[in-house]
């Protein structure tokens, strides 16, 4: 391991037995003479490979772990923003979505593969779309979420901001903007139960979203944005919303949808109606329905578990490395070969 | 900028303080009243009293003597303490014609040069030469006489003195000016990566709304906006976001680095006044860094500019040993010695310490310690001397130094003890000797000598006058000088004392008794560093006497030019057939610990130059002392005293004498290169001669002309020493100047007196040693020590370590900044470029606050790789400094790679692992604020364990520091997050209800953190273990206790960086 060297000092005070009186003043005189007991961390050959092989044989094994916990939860991802578009419009996707004439409606069978145990989380998913754009996360007002028409400082919301005049509630793009994709699942004809409550977080539907705050004045504009939002129902009740208007991170981003809370056996088809409402097709970005169970450290990515063995395994092969070369100079401080290189080069 | 304001403030207190001191001036209606300095003009008469200061330059007139003399002291000009004696014209020297004095001076321009002045006075219808002899110089101050009366001649800033000042610069270490360039590096860099963003911006903006109107990103509204999104606009918009960027990117700018560099030297410098072993007990004294701009640059001194006389020497002349008719007596041991002895290694320390321990104890028991005397002999001390076989001689010996000097007693009225004023410290510790060994000078008048002697047949205390006849006075070209006095028993004798070079050949041949003996002692007490004076001297007859006299006196009369050499050649005449008594040895004592101290400095490739006012003798023989001229040296003497250019000079042919003086110097400077450069091709042989070059203020003159400074430095560069010897402060400045600008590398000037002014504040760093002698030396510096030795420490260990602690730091800062900046970076790519910040604000705001900055404060005011001890014990460490290795191009750019490098790592595993499935087992998704927080604690932990793995000092306080930022961005982080969300935006409760019962949140971070830090790691472990800098071994040495034995490897890095200085040195 690390090699530690305390060095106390009292043998260099002048006259010591004033600075020895108390603890306290001989601390004192450590630190204004510099000369604190300090531990020196020294790389000794020995301590390298001990650090590197210590950290490849813990972090293989939480690879491996957590790899597991990754394959445990189940998914099934459906694309269906192209195939939920009837043949003749796949030339001219925009003229299909934005026809509002044209009945959106779209039926996708899924097939279970193996058991999925309940709770199974519904996620819709949108690729190559910026919610993180700054214009777009700008465009919002946590004042009006939580109070309503009392906070009326909402330019930050153009150019959502009013429409005919008067003021939106909940104003800004996010809100406008919002997924109005909609799902219904059966399982032989039989409807699978979803339960479409608690999907947002805790703090977010009693903190951040007034008890009192209805929508009013939303989508009445000339362009219509996205989904509508029940003008009875207070915000801090519309977790669609409260989902949607968290943003996310990246330009893939899945959002919670719902739960089925029953378990689905390998062989089973889950049928989806769905309606294709939402426009990604202007920015070609893509449309996915997922169906996944959770494990302990969520849903499937192999990535951290791949990467932990990655690092882990990489780590080993250095010291193996150090190892070897460090057997090939037994004598290290005798060899100076490197040195003579060094000065003739 | 506030503590320079302070500074300049208390300059400007002083001046005022100048400007209106007071002095008597002789006004219209003939008497004297006091003016203000300010006030004087040129013409006025002043009349000046005892120990004050000149307020101009003045031409004496006349003093309280009555033939017009006045003895100054120049110690603010040239730092000797000696007096030095000045005398008026004898036209001039009449007391009562003062007041109606009417003449004309003429005189050259204004100029530098102190040892000069060529003027002529107009009175009475004749013309009078004048010299420096008459000249009173501003800052000098009159000494052992009541008053003068003189003629301002230059006032202000036409002094000398002030010719030779120099503005104060303001001085910025060279890590800091490098550190301007990385930050110019960095704008650039920010520069590029806002560009790199717009662009990109510019064409995905132009895009989201095409001609036919078409909305691509339509949830953005592009048909409805601002210009900074507007697609219609988009070359505006890319440049708006580019202002946008660079604020955003601002963070790669690390403007704290600034501030908290100025802490860090603050405390450094604290720590340099508290250092207990720079603490100078009798004269409590500490260490004071009076700026705290340059403490790095204390460790990457590379050539010490430095003053003798009270800088290696305590200015203080002590009579140690003596050698009387072929016998040595003296049995202390000096300074020198001790060092020879302890680098020999012959002695064992244990019985040399009890010798001395037990001369020390008999020395208290018999004598107390008298300033100037450090003369123990059994033989001789209280009296003793009389018992002795060669008694008669030794009472000769002592009264020759009693009688043969031109020193004033100065009797206290009160106690009766006896001081003497003497022109030169030697002569005064002459003085004191031979009072404190029974032959006490108490008065002198103009014709007589009085002494209390013991009388060495009866042993009686008696009072003897000798008639004062002649005093030929001591010049650089006669190296001797003598008295003729008549006896109480009226014989006539001619006392002398020389340097043994001359006063050997004039010995009669029955006076050369113990000649032998008396050579081996000289060359002995030479070796020992010692200032040698041949004692002699002889009976003169009544005849041989008159006739002299005549001839002498006659050539003292004389006013033609020619007298000077008359007189010297009437005293040659007498000055022979000389009797051989022995010889004297004076210690010019050096500060305690010089030696070894000059010795460490060359051992950690310091060069040492010594620029002083003294004589080219004194000079060499400290240089000797304090082992910077050693036994073995080839010296290189480049001088303008030779024949032929006296003889030009008495033909009073200026241009000529420029010319061969010039043509001289050029000559000697060839010669000097020509040996050097072959020593230097067969530089392989195992010991290569080394030269010592030693060159006096006139040919100093000549060398730092322009044409010839380049050749100058070179040869001086070469040589191991360097001795400049009669150094006017300009010329102290010019050398430094023409050493910091030719070679480029770091100077360091020290010294203690008003004449070293010019130097300090040339150099680099300007050291001033606070001494017993004024403080305008300590004024001028960056750095005030009590002691020369203080200076070892001061580098080896302070600077050292601030050198390392600011490149460490800086280094620190850039790689911190550029981690954390360059993911903000990453994540624009991510954020199609539009300058959304992957962190809340207040995140940000905080990371260089708090997060990050008391770590890196600790290790710039705390860390040692090398423990004090261990820092002196190997000097070469020092080298690492000096070749700058710790902030050299490639580590500064290998720090900021690897900033970069971990940003990389930090940004690609976070958001691949916190993609787009659920992170919790509840099903919930990463959104923008958990990866954001995410992402930060991995910066915050990536960049404190980056400073603990990169430290290898940890103290309690570390610890504290590192783990407390860590500690506090929780802390932060939990106290932020409850604040009520339309304040915390983003970060309300992320912490608490969302990241942290995520497991996953947890491993990416271990993930992460370990793997941000694995290159580092890894690069490190290979190097300290394959190609271990100089002080990796030092720290592995101190680890395993064995300082004595260097290991094969140690000695192959040794000679990795010997070899660097060595090739530095040949330096073209």
């Amino acid at each position: 391991m690390i090699m530690m060297e305390v060095e106390g000092s009292m043998n260099h005070a002048p006259d010591q037995s004033s600075f020895l009186r108390s603890r306290r003043s001989k601390a004192l005189y450590q630190f204004k003479q510099q000369k604190l007991p300090a531990c020196k961390p020294v790389l000794t050959p020995t301590s390298v490979i001990t650090v590197f092989l210590l950290m490849g044989f813990v972090f293989i094994p939480i690879g491996l772990i957590t790899l597991r916990a990754s394959r445990d939860a189940i998914e099934i991802i459906d694309r269906y923003d192209v195939e939920c578009i009837p043949e003749e419009y796949r030339i001219n996707k925009l003229s299909y979505i934005t026809n509002s004439s044209i009945p959106k409606n779209c039926t996708r069978y899924l097939k279970v593969q193996k058991f999925m145990k309940a709770p199974i989380y519904i996620y819709y998913q949108l690729d190559n779309y910026y919610q993180n754009h700054r214009r777009y996360v700008k465009s919002r007002s946590d004042q009006q979420l939580l109070y309503g028409l009392e906070y009326s400082h909402t330019s930050a919301c153009e150019p959502e901001e009013l429409s005919n005049g008067l003021p939106i509630v909940p104003c800004g793009l996010i809100a406008w903007s919002m997924f109005n994709d909609t799902f219904m699942f059966a399982r032989e004809s039989m409807k699978l139960k979803v339960n479409r409550n608690n999907i947002a977080w805790k703090s977010d539907r009693e903190h951040k979203f007034g008890k009192n705050v209805y929508p009013s004045n939303f989508q009445n504009g000339t362009l219509i944005g996205g989904a509508k939002l029940d003008p009875s129902i207070p915000l801090s009740e519309q977790e669609d919303f409260i989902v949607w208007i968290r943003a996310a991170a990246l330009l893939s981003f899945r959002k919670l949808y719902g739960r089925i809370e029953e378990d689905l056996e390998p062989g089973n088809v889950v049928v989806v109606n769905l309606i294709n409402n939402y426009n990604t097709y202007s920015f070609s970005g893509q449309k996915k329905l997922i169906l996944s169970t959770s494990s302990w450290i969520g849903g499937r990515n192999d990535f951290l578990g791949i990467t932990y063995i990655v690092v882990g395994s990489s780590s080993i092969i250095i010291s193996i490395t150090f190892m070897l070369l460090h057997l090939k100079n037994p004598r290290p401080y005798g060899d100076n070969s490197w040195n003579k290189k060094s000065l003739s080069s | 900028m506030v503590k320079e304001g302070v500074e300049d403030w208390r300059r400007r207190k002083q001046d005022i303080e100048a400007n209106n001191r007071k002095v008597e001036v002789l006004s219209k209606n003939g008497t004297f009243g006091e003016t203000k300095w300010k006030d004087l003009r040129v013409g006025d008469l002043v009349k000046v009293h005892k120990d004050e200061y000149f307020p101009a330059d003045l031409l004496l007139l006349s003093s309280s003597y009555e033939d017009g003399i006045c003895y100054v002291e120049t110690m603010n000009l040239d730092g000797e303490t000696n007096l030095k004696l000045k005398h008026g014209l004898e036209i001039t020297s009449d007391e009562e014609s003062i007041k109606n004095f009417r003449g004309v001076i003429k005189c050259e321009d204004p100029n530098e040069h102190l040892y000069s002045f060529v003027g002529t006075l107009h009175f009475e219808g004749k013309q009078y030469p004048l010299s420096p002899q008459q000249l009173l110089l501003r800052d000098s101050k009159l000494k052992n006489t009541d008053y003068v009366h003189g003629v301002v001649v230059f006032t202000g800033h036409d002094t000398k003195v002030m010719q030779n000042a120099t503005d104060p610069p303001s001085k910025r270490s060279k890590i800091e000016k490098k550190m301007d360039k990385i930050i110019y590096i960095l704008f650039t860099i920010l520069i590029v990566i806002s560009f790199t963003g717009s662009l990109f911006f510019g064409v995905i903006t132009r895009k989201d709304l095409s001609d036919n109107g078409k909305l691509r990103r339509w949830y953005l509204r592009p048909d409805q906006t601002t210009v900074f999104y507007d697609p219609r606009r988009a070359i505006p918009a890319a440049f708006f976001h580019f202002l946008t960027a660079l604020m955003l990117y601002g963070y790669l700018i690390p403007i704290s680095l600034y501030v908290s560099i100025e802490v860090v030297k603050v405390l450094q410098s604290i720590f340099i006044n508290q250092d207990q072993e720079m603490y100078h007990e009798e004269t409590d004294r500490p260490a004071r860094a009076r700026t705290s701009n340059l403490n790095e640059e204390l460790g990457q001194v590379d050539t010490i500019l430095s003053d003798k006389t009270g800088t290696l020497t305590c200015n203080s002349m002590e009579f140690v040993k003596c050698s009387i008719s072929g016998t040595a007596y003296g049995r202390g041991m000096t300074e020198v010695e001790m060092a020879l002895r302890k680098q020999k290694g012959v002695i064992p320390q244990e019985e040399v310490d009890d010798d001395s321990l037990s001369i020390k104890e008999k020395k208290a028991n018999s004598t107390k310690l008298v300033k100037g005397f450090n003369f123990w002999d059994e033989r001789v001390v209280d009296g003793q001397w009389i018992n002795q076989p060669n008694a008669e001689l030794i009472q000769k010996f002592f009264r020759v130094l009693a009688i043969c000097h031109t020193a004033i007693p100065d009797v206290n009225s009160d106690t009766g003890e006896i001081t003497y004023e003497a022109e030169s410290p030697d002569e005064a510790a002459f003085v004191i000797a031979s009072r404190e060994l029974g032959f006490e000078f108490f008065a002198r008048s103009q014709t007589s000598i009085s002494l209390h002697e013991i009388d060495h047949m009866t042993g009686e205390k008696v009072d003897r006058v000798y008639e004062l006849l002649h005093v030929l006075e001591f010049s650089s070209s006669r190296k001797r000088m003598s008295v003729i006095v008549r006896n109480p028993e009226n014989r006539l004798l001619l006392l002398s004392k020389g340097a043994d070079s001359i006063m050997f050949k004039r010995l009669a041949t029955h006076g050369r008794q113990n000649e032998r003996e008396t050579k081996e002692h000289i060359k002995k007490y030479a070796e020992a560093g010692l200032r040698t004076l041949v004692i002699t001297y002889r009976e003169v007859d009544e005849d041989e006497y008159r006739i002299w006299e005549d001839e002498f006196l006659k050539a003292k009369t004389l006013v033609t030019e020619e007298r000077d050499s008359l007189i010297d050649a009437a005293a040659d005449k007498i000055e022979k057939d000389l009797i051989l008594l022995g010889s004297t040895a004076v210690e010019d004592k050096l500060q305690k610990g010089v030696p070894d101290c000059i010795e460490k400095l060359s051992q950690a490739g310091v060069k040492i130059w010594v620029l002083t006012g003294d004589k080219t003798e004194t000079a060499i023989n400290i240089g000797y002392a304090c082992s910077l001229l050693r036994e073995g040296m080839k010296k290189i003497l480049v001088t303008l005293d030779s024949p032929d250019i006296e003889a030009l000079e008495k033909q009073g042919d200026k241009n000529a004498v420029a010319k061969a003086s010039f043509q001289s110097i050029k000559k000697q400077l060839r010669d000097g290169m020509s040996q050097t450069a072959a020593v230097t091709d067969n530089s392989a042989k195992e010991n290569p001669e080394m030269f010592g070059l030693v060159i006096d203020g006139k040919s100093l003159t000549f060398a730092l002309d322009t044409k010839m400074e380049k050749e100058f430095l070179e040869l001086a560069t070469r040589c191991n020493s360097v001795i400049c010897c009669r150094s006017s402060p300009k010329q102290k400045a010019l050398v430094t100047r023409l050493v910091k600008s030719g070679t480029g590398r770091t100077t360091l000037a020290i010294g203690d007196g008003a004449n070293d002014v010019g130097m300090l504040q040339e150099a680099d760093i300007g050291v001033g040693i606070s001494g017993a002698e004024g403080m305008q030396a300590v004024m001028a510096s960056d750095f005030a020590i009590a002691q020369f030795r203080f200076l070892e420490r001061l580098l080896l260990v302070h600077g050292h370590w601030c050198y390392r602690r600011i490149a460490m730091m800086i280094c620190y800062f850039f790689y911190k900044n550029l981690t954390f900046g360059f993911t903000l970076f990453w994540y624009e790519a991510y954020a199609s470029f539009s300058g959304k910040p992957a962190y809340n604000d207040w995140y940000m705001s905080c990371y260089n606050v708090f997060f990050t900055s008391l770590p890196v404060i600790a290790l710039g005011v705390f860390d040692q790789d090398v423990s004090a001890r261990l820092c002196l014990e190997y000097p070469l460490l020092y080298q690492e400094g000096v070749q700058n290795v710790l902030f050299s191009w490639g580590r500064i750019l290998g720090w900021m790679l690897n900033g970069i490098i971990s940003s990389m790592i930090i940004f690609l595993l976070t958001i691949n692992t916190m993609a787009a499935q659920a992170f919790r087992i509840d099903g919930q998704v990463v959104d923008y604020s958990v990866l954001g927080v995410t992402m930060y604690s991995s910066v915050v932990w990536t960049v404190n364990c980056q400073m603990a793995i990169s430290i290898n000092y940890f103290t309690w306080i570390q610890h504290c520091f590192i783990w407390g930022s860590i500690g506090f961005w929780y802390l932060f982080l939990v106290i932020y997050g409850s604040l009520p969300p339309t304040f915390s935006t983003t970060a309300y409760q992320v912490l608490v209800e969302t990241a942290a019962p995520s497991p996953i949140c947890w491993l990416t971070l271990v993930l992460v953190v370990f793997s941000a830090l694995l290159p580092y790691f890894t690069y490190r472990a290979f190097q300290i273990k394959f190609r271990p800098m100089y002080h990796d071994i030092i720290v592995e040495q101190g680890r395993t206790e064995r300082p004595r034995e260097l290991p094969v490897q140690v000695e192959s890095t040794l000679h990795h960086l010997k070899s660097n200085l060595s090739r530095r040195d040949s330096w073209n």
